[in-house]
């Protein structure tokens, strides 16, 4: 016996090593169950990685020391030429940012006040922890680090790591300085993960190749690379909404066959990393500072956005009457119940009122109902015959004056003189709006040029009664009645504008033309065609009583 | 290759090296490879405290000596993985028993045998890393005989210069 030990005391020896390894081995590995995230290790486990690292590190401590040293002399004494420049440019891009931020400010507070009242439980970043990398595991296999923070800083297991780009990974081994962080590279790592476009869920892992994917994925072809992938927030580590990668490819899943792995190039460039954060502390809210920053940038935005009001305002064109700027400010104090400034739409004035423009028609309670045809109801006095009519022979000069009115136009009663309007030599018509208003209009007649019966050449004499064969005529006009007043004589060469009823035409363009009596009836045909609006022209109002036909008013 | 006896060989040749290098040299290995391998990712390649079990194991020509440097390096090197503690140790200890075992039967001096030797142990040694994690663990591990070849011979590369320093630091009797 003791010469068999002595000759394969070797062979022994080896043998005795490996079984007590693979026992080791079969001890420390335990399958985590469903949903559960791998176990730290044991007490003696802990022991000798930590006796290991122990060992180790300060080499690398060493090493890193010695290179961060150079890189600070150079960096903060001999690289510092236009520092100052690009002070200046972040401080700029800083107050840009916070304009910005101001302005999705307003959409963070909705998202919070919709997530409290769904009892969505968000969690935001409360607290980070620097911590600089001085080491990996060496090798292709474990895609770990280690940092230089450890449980005296506040790190614990599974806290997520992250840097400015994206995530890294979590804390898998903590040691009182040290702590082992495992990649999101890694085949045994795991984070909840969302295609930013698509909203589809996976689970990202490293793969062989130590590339991170987003396995068992069901095919869909609106997955395309390039698109971004962010943190879901359902493992319970990574906060919602990190930057994790972007697409790079959709290969076959091996193990499962109709699922298709996303493999993803990952923000954060996890080869040279050198300094990362590590969540210490995540809240249901953001932080006093954050909250601070808010205010701050939204009272910011505010100013930035009452001064490109106030820019914008003096770049347009005022809507404030400069003749009535009361109106304007009346106008103005109508506020709604939310502050908000509620200003009636009003259409802006027309360059040709007539009764179809804006407030040129008396208000609906001021209408009488019938008003507009009680002239014609009042009786057959009202009705413009042409038995009781006297034609009279009209003139083009006559036929364009517009105030005529019906009393002399059967020459009962003298007319009063008004001033003719200016008619173009050629015979034109002046536009109706300018020349007879349509509330003014009572008793018009029918224009010779329009009526070539009645031009003067066809016309009858004044002395001559209207041939019985002629056509009985009512004109009818719609309104209610007008009240007795003098009309304005217009000139169609002065169009009036709004709001300037009461200038008066200069006295040159007045022609004073000898006054004639207008005597007999309008003819207008009945063949259904209504005269012209030229042609119509109001009746005297003020009708005297022994007028036989009143003239047919509106 | 000059195959001589065992005893002749010890008595030719007793190599030994001060008790600095044996502990220096094995956390130099694992400080620079852990260290190098984060700002040079293509530096993972290399497996340097593999290199230094190999070159204790063919210089001390003792297989437990060789095995017991094997298992001390490669649970060592666990510490710094995920693994646990032992994937390593037994890969190290396995290669630390054969390189001695050879060392005593043939002429490590040689820089050609030193070089076609590490060429088999690296490659040996992924073997049975890649049986332990892809069988014993069942973790993802993708073998690649190109990418393993290559691996092995820029080793036994490394090896060469490597072997070459450590020589300057072995005292002779």
């Amino acid at each position: 016996m003791e010469s068999f030990f002595s000759r394969y005391k070797n062979a022994l020896v080896l043998i005795l090593v490996l079984l007590v390894q693979v026992i080791g081995v079969a001890i420390q590995v335990r399958r985590p169950l469903p949903g559960e995230h791998a176990q730290p290790d044991a007490g003696g486990v802990r022991l000798i990685r930590y006796w290991a690292i122990s060992l180790v590190s300060p080499p690398e401590r060493f090493v890193h020391w010695i290179g961060s040293s150079i890189s600070n002399l150079w960096f903060n004494y001999v690289d510092l030429i236009h520092v100052r420049q690009q002070n200046k440019d972040l401080q700029a891009e800083l107050r840009r940012l916070r304009i910005e931020q101001g302005g999705v400010a307003e959409d963070a507070r909705q998202g919070q006040r919709l997530q409290q009242l769904l009892a969505f439980t968000e969690k935001y970043i409360y607290k980070t922890v620097p911590a600089q990398i001085i080491g990996t595991s060496g090798l292709d296999q474990s895609r770990i680090l280690w940092i230089d923070k450890g449980s005296k800083d506040g790190v614990e297991v599974d806290m997520p790591v992250i840097t400015p780009d994206g995530i890294v990974g979590r804390i898998r081994e903590v040691f009182p300085n040290k702590a082992q962080v495992l990649e999101i590279s890694d085949p045994t790592s795991g984070a909840g993960v969302i295609l930013a476009d698509t909203r589809l869920r996976g689970i990202l892992r490293g793969n062989a190749l130590g590339q991170p994917v987003i396995v068992g994925v069901m095919p869909d072809e609106r997955i395309k690379p390039g698109e971004k992938v962010i943190t879901s927030g359902g493992d319970q580590i990574f906060p919602r909404g990190l930057p994790v990668g972007i697409v790079d490819k959709v290969v076959p899943d091996p193990e499962r066959d109709p699922m298709v792995d996303v493999v993803i190039r990952p923000a954060a460039d996890l080869s040279r990393l050198e300094e990362v954060l590590v969540i210490t502390s995540t809240g249901p809210e953001i932080t006093p500072k954050e909250r601070l920053d808010l205010i701050q940038s939204q009272a910011v935005a505010d100013t930035e956005q009452l001064k490109a009001s106030e820019v914008l305002a003096e770049r347009l064109p005022s809507r404030i009457d400069p003749d009535n700027p009361d109106a304007a400010k009346a106008a103005d104090t109508t506020t709604g119940a939310g502050g908000e400034i509620a200003r009636p739409i009003q259409p802006p004035l027309p360059l040709h009122p007539d009764h179809f423009s804006p407030n040129a028609a008396p208000p609906a309670a001021d209408l009488v109902p019938g008003a507009r045809i009680a002239a014609v109801l009042q009786g057959p006095g009202n009705k413009t015959t042409a038995s009781t009519s006297k034609p009279r022979p009209i003139s083009p000069a006559q036929t364009t004056t517009a105030t005529t009115s019906a009393a002399s136009a059967n020459g009962a009663t003298p007319v009063k003189k008004k001033p003719p309007e200016l008619v173009p030599e050629d015979g034109s018509r002046p536009p109706s709006a300018t020349s007879v208003r349509p509330a003014e209009t009572a008793a018009q007649q029918p224009s010779p040029r329009s009526n070539p019966a009645l031009r003067p050449a066809q016309t009858p004499t004044p002395t001559t009664p209207r041939p019985s064969g002629l056509p009985k005529t009512i004109i009818v006009t719609d309104g209610p009645a007008p009240p007795t007043r003098k009309v304005t004589p217009t000139t169609p060469a002065i169009q009036r504008a709004p709001g300037t009823s009461a200038q008066k035409p200069p006295a040159t363009t007045v022609q004073k033309p000898a006054p004639q009596p207008h005597k007999g009836p309008e003819l207008v045909p009945d063949d259904g065609s209504r005269p012209p609006q030229t042609m119509l022209r109001k009746p005297k109002p003020a009708a005297t009583p022994q007028q036989p036909t009143g003239a047919p008013q509106r | 290759m000059t195959m001589i006896s065992a005893s002749a060989r010890r008595d030719l040749e007793v190599q030994s090296h001060p008790l600095l290098v044996y502990v220096l040299a094995p956390l130099l290995a694992l400080g620079v490879q852990s260290f190098v391998a984060l700002h040079f990712h293509g530096f993972a390649i290399l497996d340097l405290p593999l290199l230094i079990t190999i070159y204790f194991a063919i210089s001390h020509r003792h297989p437990v000596a060789g095995t017991i440097t094997g298992t001390i390096i490669g649970i060592a090197q666990d510490a710094l993985t995920r693994h646990p503690l032992g994937i390593f140790g037994i890969c190290k200890s396995l290669i630390g028993y054969l390189a001695a075992s050879l060392g005593v039967r043939i002429d490590t001096e040689n820089t050609a045998t030193r070089a076609a030797l590490t060429f088999c142990f690296v490659f040996l040694h992924s073997g049975v890393y890649w049986l332990l994690v892809r069988r014993l663990l069942a973790q993802p591990f993708l073998w690649s005989w190109l990418h393993e070849l290559l691996r092995a011979a820029i080793n036994a590369l490394v090896a060469i210069v490597l072997f070459a320093l450590l020589d300057k630091t072995r005292r002779e009797y």
